[in-house]
């Protein structure tokens, strides 16, 4: 007996999130402020992320792009002492109230980190965790799964033979693609990503980037990077932070070619930062 | 020490040079503790030898397959006295297992909830208290065991006698809970917290997190906690010889009294066996296949511990 496997595009969960007032910004941030304690960490952020494009967001270290990218996923909120106010949507749905479940809007929104962090797991069992706890049991279907998610990452002929290793028999780059297919195997709308290429070596990095690019057709990326030829090469917007505040947000082009503050020029001519 | 003194012409690194050619103390110390170091070698040594010594003499009285194999223990019998050692091994595992169905469970779990959800303030809480337990002495424990355990438990099990392995054995694992939640939450908060991090972004609960990802991450570190603690187990004293009376048998029954391996050590030495005697010579037989199990289970957790631990 052969049975036809179809990967559901739009499952049941996805219908639920996409609110009547969804527009194509897939988040829209605004006057959001958020506190570590009394320390002031975002001021006033006003900032959308469109369907599929790939948003950068750059500026120095402590500017407060990665406690934004956090707050996208609610991972902010495991920091310990965190207050916030204002506003930020996911497809409409306020993400910040208390109606909100964490755990649905991480399976719509993966994350890829500064460190590759696979499990310490099979090649295998690291792509099929995250489909495994959101409820599908089917081997067939986990085995379609994984491979589709190890193609999307560009990592499939490289690992085919050898699922069942280790993840930490993989190079680092190998690891972080990897973790990129982990997001991609539970099929995100939003892939949040916290500098992933600093830890890599260039080879890496260029491989990671081209992954970037061919996935953003199918999936919206916001990704913190400190490297601005980077932001320059793969985003379409690019979002400037500085001191916990936007200072610029426009499209990547036209904030590198001509940007209208001067900090901003100052920075990506590395005056400072 | 020296008296030299930097000057304009003599520069710190001339003085630190002389300084250091002056260091005689610093040469002996290594000698010094390695003299220490022997002493504690030497009595490993020195207990072994004792042991295997008398159990050598036992073993020209008594066959060592009537030992091993032998299902009947009754020293003391005039008419027919017989040296089996399953009734005491059988008594002594009743105890472990009993004592590990308790605390490999309860400890688990107070270990997961101490390491994956209890805030920092919970914990400063919690961790002296279990601290207490680890610091009560085991008389207490064999005391609590006589005379609260068993009466609660003979209120609804009316066939269980005032001396039973399975009030010994309770108490034994509750015993042996600081044990496996110290070690085992040791082994899960060691795992890095980028795991975590990995786990919640996908959408998983802190539940899914600690059982599929942390507690997975941390097995081999679990596992030796359990084997360490089953040791302590199979080596407890007091417990066992206050609570758990001193009956050779070998049976599978867990309401009536038994005879542990150390519980027959403790009855013969505080009795007056005379030097020399069969019996004499028997407590050392039964106190090297003691340390032949500790000594196997430790190193087994020691093993479990290096190879199997996850490469991350």
């Amino acid at each position: 007996m052969t049975t036809t496997l179809v990967r559901p595009t739009e499952d049941a969960k996805l219908r639920v999130m996409k609110n009547e007032n969804w527009t194509k910004a897939v988040y829209e941030t605004n006057g959001l402020n958020l506190w570590y304690g009394t320390a002031h960490a975002l001021k006033n952020i006003d900032l959308s992320i469109n369907e599929k494009e790939v948003t950068a967001i750059i500026g120095p270290s402590g500017c407060g792009k990665s406690t934004y990218l956090k707050t996208l996923n609610r991972m902010v909120e495991n920091v310990g002492d965190v207050t916030i106010s204002g506003n930020v949507t996911f497809m409409g749905n306020n993400i910040l109230g208390k109606a909100m479940s964490v755990e649905l809007l991480r399976s719509k929104v993966g994350m890829v980190f500064q460190k590759p962090n696979p499990f310490p797991k099979s090649i295998y069992e690291n792509v099929a965790y995250g489909p495994k706890i959101h409820g599908i049991r089917n081997k067939a279907m986990l085995d379609m799964i994984v491979e589709d998610s190890l193609r999307k990452a560009a990592l499939w002929d490289e690992v085919k033979d050898r699922l069942n290793k280790s993840a930490y028999s993989l190079s680092g780059g190998q690891q972080q693609r990897l973790c990129i297919a982990r997001c991609l195997a539970v099929d995100p709308e939003v892939i949040l990503m916290d500098e992933p290429t600093s830890a890599l070596d260039p080879v890496s990095t260029h491989k990671v980037e081209e992954l970037i690019r061919t996935i953003k057709n199918d999936v919206t990326i916001a990704i913190v990077t400190h490297n601005m030829q980077q932001a320059a090469r793969i985003s379409d917007r690019t979002a400037f932070f500085l001191n916990g505040e936007i200072v610029e947000c426009d499209r990547t082009s036209t904030l590198f070619s001509t940007p209208t503050d001067e900090r901003t020029e100052d920075y990506i001519n590395g005056r400072f930062g | 020490m020296t008296s030299i003194k930097p000057t304009e012409k003599l520069r710190t690194r001339d003085v630190i040079a002389a300084a250091k050619k002056n260091e005689k103390f610093g040469k002996i110390i290594p000698h010094l503790l390695l003299a220490v170091t022997s002493v504690t070698v030497l009595a490993t040594f020195g207990i072994i030898y004792t042991l295997l010594k008398e159990t050598f003499i036992f073993f020209q009285e008594v066959k060592i397959t009537d030992f091993i194999f032998g299902t009947e223990w009754a020293p003391f019998s005039n008419a027919d006295q017989a040296f089996g050692v399953l009734p005491l091994i059988t008594g002594t595992l009743k105890i472990a297992g009993v004592a590990l169905l308790i605390g490999v469970p309860f400890g688990l779990a107070c270990a997961i909830f101490l390491s994956e959800y209890a805030t920092p303030k919970i914990k400063k809480f919690i961790k002296p208290i279990i601290e207490l337990l680890a610091g009560i002495p085991t008389i207490v424990y064999g005391f609590f065991a006589l005379t609260v355990v068993t009466p609660w438990l003979q209120s609804f099990i009316p066939q269980l006698k005032l001396f039973n392995a399975l009030s010994a054995g309770i108490v034994v694992g509750i015993m042996i809970l600081p044990m496996i939640i110290s070690l085992s939450e040791d082994a899960l908060s060691a795992v890095p917290a980028s795991f975590r991090e990995g786990s919640y972004a996908l959408g998983s609960t802190r539940f899914e997190t600690a059982i599929k990802v942390v507690f997975p991450a941390a097995i081999s570190g679990i596992a030796a906690s359990i084997i360490l603690a089953a040791s302590r187990a199979v080596g407890e004293t007091m417990i066992v010889s206050l609570a758990a009376g001193s009956t050779p048998v070998f049976n599978m029954d867990f309401t009536g009294s038994i005879q542990t391996m150390t519980s027959y050590i403790v009855q013969v030495a505080t009795g007056d066996a005379g030097y020399g005697t069969t019996i004499y010579y028997s407590i050392y037989a039964v106190g090297f296949m003691l340390f032949l199990f500790t000594f196997l289970m430790n190193r087994a957790a020691l093993y479990i511990k290096t190879k199997f631990r996850e490469e991350y």
